[in-house]
């Protein structure tokens, strides 16, 4: 037991203390027929260097991006994370802290989440977030919970260009929810007709969407609006120094796979939910949220707040039944928006948008390889139309240093996502082109 | 709407704390950018933002003093004991740190081939084939990106087992005293809650289940020890109710972390099993997440876990990401969960081994029962009969009845002596609650610290009251005006 720091006297007074001769005692109450009549069938324990000779052992069994060039994306991005975002959200007093029921010693905590909701707020142009939920996918399905506040309007309008894990994460939690995401289909990659009945709760797109194309949000909105239903945006936050903002697409609610924000690409976790809604909405936002108030003393702080919607006092009654959710990365996220400011965020978006257009005029000179929706607008990831079964490529140009990108079950098998980060060089991106071609050859 | 949003609230006496909106300057920065290596390209007029976000501005050397001061008045573990009874706060040790920081696992895209990823998802397989060992279950998720999103997966899993045998039911029961998480995953999962009410010693009221029970009931949600840190002994009858009325029993490993190594969920008649990778294996809370929240089920269940579910070709040895499993939930998260607190997990579990793991349930029951006595005369424990496990729940009750002094006051004014109080009005069904988790990782030391604390605040509201009215006063804000921040919403700048 190496984290525990009693000595074999300890063991022995307080053992006497509470009036027990042995360890064992402790356990009387468990029923002899449920208790384990053996050591559980793992290792001994080890030392701390046997461990981290196990871990190095299993990291090195990996290809990172270090060392494969990364142009996948689909939802998780290569974007470069500033040494300053973990030097400080890495900070113990953050990390090693509980949720802040006590506010009087969680001000550092409930600052930054503060500081976060504001950020997001001022980001998406929405006027309320909360304190982070768990991922995108999961901040999809809360969405969708919030939107559906009536029992006569229950259905819900899924765009053919929202991610499919979304929608699968979305189906999963609709079987308890009662209900089943219905697609509506894209017209040339884009856009779509979303028929909006006085029974549709909420009209969901992503922006840009699966393919990497940019919606016409404004009147994908107009539509959900007119029938009488939420729009609900699923926002890229590192594209919105560029793009107009979901507030101003007409959003009621948007929602993000925050991972982009000061996140490692770390296989898919962990990652931060993104929400942000009107002020009409506030009562049924999920999660936890940070309010500003007073002191005895008159002195400004933060607190947990509208905790009226929650599980811990509302228990079957609350808006989610959210507890733990992933405030450490929301941390993080407000430290690599303030490194940023609007300026870096600008320069940050125009870099991968010019770099993404380049790559894709690169690519798609490549003999066989084409843009899979000509002439759609996009930002930082576009969709191939390759000659050969994407998968198939993708593998051969691993064996070359490349993740080449994400395969689509479009065309036949043959499409392939290509996401490119401020990260990515010139040199990098004509080398993948190169590559590619050969492959192809 | 009556909600005013950035109403102003009223200030008097001294300044508040800086926010980043404070030291933003026009024109600073801290942003470094690779340069423009292509050709500039513009954003079509109608997708473009007119206007920038507002963003502080700000240089790196104000943004590091600004988060530094942050953390510098935030309390975490590393500070000192913190027992928050049901979160069990434990030291985390710090080969977690530097193991989940290897590039090896965090600059790892969650859709690259599976022939580039064999090291992360051995590491997964390992820790589900050493969860199923520890819990008794067959297989298992990891995917659950924290212990209430695993109550759900668990509870869809039992809906998807009930309807596949043509038997949809609507209700599951769940004790009085359970988390608030309970009722709200139950219905999230489209059930109806069914309350079960807790005897005179803190345990299931194993009769009135029997009567409660019946074929509308998918499955009963139950901790062991329970919610008031008390092993519910009764366990096998208590499976086997709800086992013969066609339910399945749900296991809340919120408490798992008080009998690793002595009994197993799996041996008791549980089913399903979450595990909070927090509460039992230390990874980190991150002040306020992220955690993980792994679901063991029977083989029967199997079937339908989330996927994708990691499989092993016992020829090859090879690891793949397997996605077709027609009889599965669906998916619970985006990608694979939270990988980072798995590896995390990972390094505890197997860092501390069959022997370890022992250890640790043993010194945190040896750690509750000792403080448990060090301040029962003067904060008798709600449920005197039975030996708590892990933590213990403790009423001011009679304090409260001779001084006026509540529960709250006395943890606010343990904080003024140095020290995280413990939960305190929770579980709800006992007055004046305090519920005190040490966790094995604190010393003796520490917790006849901690009771000597508690002690003198208890002598306190009988001869100096307004101490621990006043309370605290040692901290950068003293008593925050809830009400206030409810009343007038001031979520952001």
């Amino acid at each position: 037991m190496r984290y525990a720091a009693h000595t074999d006297d300890d063991l022995r007074e307080m053992l006497e203390a509470i009036g027990l001769d042995s360890l064992d005692d402790l356990f009387a109450q468990i029923p002899a027929s449920v208790r384990l009549d053996r050591e559980l069938d793992l290792p001994a324990g080890v030392s701390e260097p046997e461990i981290l000779t196990d871990l190095m052992s299993l990291a090195a069994r990996n290809r990172s991006a270090d060392d494969l060039v990364c142009f996948a994306g689909g939802g998780a991005y290569d974007h470069y994370v500033p040494a300053v975002v973990w030097a400080l959200a890495g900070r113990s007093e953050f990390y090693t802290a509980y949720t802040p029921y006590q506010p009087e010693l969680s001000q550092g905590v409930l600052q930054a989440l503060f500081e976060y909701q504001s950020m997001i707020c001022e980001l998406t142009a929405l006027d309320v977030s909360n304190a982070s939920l768990y991922d995108g996918s999961t901040a999809l399905a809360e969405a969708v919970n919030l939107a559906r506040a009536t029992p006569e309007r229950g259905r819900v309008l899924v765009s053919e260009g929202v991610d499919p894990r979304h929608v699968e994460t979305l189906r999963t939690f609709g079987r308890g929810g009662g209900y089943e995401p219905e697609p509506f289909a894209l017209q040339g990659g884009r856009g779509g007709h979303p028929q909006v009945g006085d029974d549709v709760a909420c009209v969901v797109v992503q922006h840009p969407n699966v393919y990497g194309n940019l919606e016409p949000v404004r009147e994908l909105f107009g539509a959900a609006h007119d029938g009488g239903a939420l729009a609900i945006e699923v926002f890229d936050p590192l594209s919105l120094g560029i793009l107009a903002p979901p507030g101003e697409l007409g959003a009621d609610i948007a929602v993000a796979e925050g991972q982009s924000l000061g996140n490692h690409l770390n296989f898919g976790g962990p990652y931060l939910g993104v929400i942000a809604t009107r002020l009409d909405h506030v009562r049924r936002l999920p999660g936890r949220i940070v309010g500003e108030t007073v002191d005895v003393d008159g002195r400004t702080g933060y607190v947990l707040t509208l905790q009226a919607r929650e599980q811990h006092i509302r228990r079957e009654k609350a808006t989610s039944n959210i507890c733990t959710n992933q405030s450490l990365m929301a941390i993080a996220a407000a430290i690599h928006l303030a490194w940023l400011g609007p300026e870096g965020l600008r320069q940050l978006g125009a870099r991968c948008a010019a770099k993404a257009a380049y790559a894709a005029e690169a690519l798609s000179q490549v003999p066989g390889v084409e843009m899979l929706f000509p002439g759609a607008p996009f930002l930082k990831e576009f969709a191939l139309r390759l000659p050969v079964p994407a998968e198939q490529v993708r593998d051969a140009l691993v064996e070359r240093g490349y993740l080449a990108g994400v395969p689509l079950p479009d065309a036949g098998g043959r499409g392939l996502l290509v996401a490119v980060t401020e990260r990515r060089t010139r040199e990098e991106i004509d080398g993948f082109a190169r590559e590619l071609k050969a492959v192809l050859a | 709407m009556s909600d005013a949003i950035g109403a102003p609230v009223r200030r008097q006496g001294p300044p508040g704390p800086r926010t980043l909106r404070d030291l933003s300057r026009k024109g600073r920065r801290a942003w470094s950018l690779p340069p423009l290596d292509v050709p500039s390209v513009a954003v079509p007029q109608e997708h473009a933002r007119a206007r920038p976000p507002a963003l502080p501005e700000v240089a790196e050397r104000d943004l590091v003093s600004h988060f530094t001061r942050l953390s510098q008045s935030n309390y975490g573990v590393d500070t000192g004991i913190y027992p928050l009874g049901s979160c069990s706060m434990k030291y985390n040790p710090k080969i977690g740190e530097s193991v989940a920081a290897l590039p090896g696992f965090t600059r790892l895209h969650p859709l690259q081939p599976e022939e580039t990823v064999q090291g992360t998802l051995e590491l997964l397989w390992r820790l589900e084939r050493a969860l199923c060992e520890i819990t008794g279950m067959a297989r298992a998720t990891l995917q659950p990106p924290a212990g209430a999103c695993g109550e759900l997966t668990g509870l869809l899993i039992m809906r998807r087992h009930h309807t596949e045998r043509g038997d949809p039911r609507v209700m599951v029961a769940i004790p009085d005293s359970s988390h608030g998480t309970n009722p709200a995953s139950v219905r999230l999962a489209g059930y109806q809650a069914l309350h079960i009410p807790t005897d005179a010693r803190g345990l299931v009221d194993v009769s009135a289940l029997e009567k409660l029970v019946d074929d509308r009931v998918a499955g009963l949600m139950l901790t062991n020890p329970n919610t008031l840190g008390l092993f519910e002994e009764e366990i096998e009858q208590i499976t086997r109710v709800i086992h013969d009325a066609g339910g399945l029993v749900y296991y809340d490993g919120a408490n798992l972390n008080a009998i690793l190594g002595r009994c197993r969920p799996g041996d008791m008649g549980f089913d399903i099993v979450h595990i909070n990778t927090h509460k039992t294996f230390a990874t980190p809370h991150g002040g306020g997440g992220p955690g993980a929240g792994p679901v063991g089920v029977t083989e029967v269940l199997a079937p339908h876990l989330p996927v994708p579910v990691v499989e092993r070709d016992p020829q090859t040895g090879v690891f793949r990401l397997d996605t077709d499993r027609p009889r599965s939930i669906g998916r619970m998260h985006g990608f694979h969960g939270n990988i980072g607190i798995l590896v995390r997990a990972y390094a505890y579990v197997f860092l501390h081994g069959r022997d370890g793991l022992r250890e640790v349930a043993e010194r945190a029951v040896l750690n509750a029962n000792y403080l448990a006595e060090r301040i029962k005369d003067v904060f008798p424990l709600a449920f005197p009969d039975a030996r708590p496990m892990h933590e213990f729940v403790s009423t001011a009750a009679p304090l409260k009845d001779a001084t006026g002094i509540r529960a709250m006051d006395v943890a606010k004014r343990v904080i003024d002596l140095g020290f995280h109080p413990s939960t305190v009005y929770f579980p709800l069904i006992v007055e004046e609650a305090m519920m005190v988790e040490p966790t094995e990782t604190e010393s003796k030391d520490s917790l006849d610290a901690f009771a000597d604390a508690l002690r003198q605040a208890a002598a306190e509201a009988h001869t100096d009251p307004d101490l621990l009215h006043d309370a605290p006063t040692s901290t950068p804000v003293r008593r925050l005006d809830e009400a206030l921040a409810a009343r007038h919403l001031k979520l952001r700048w």
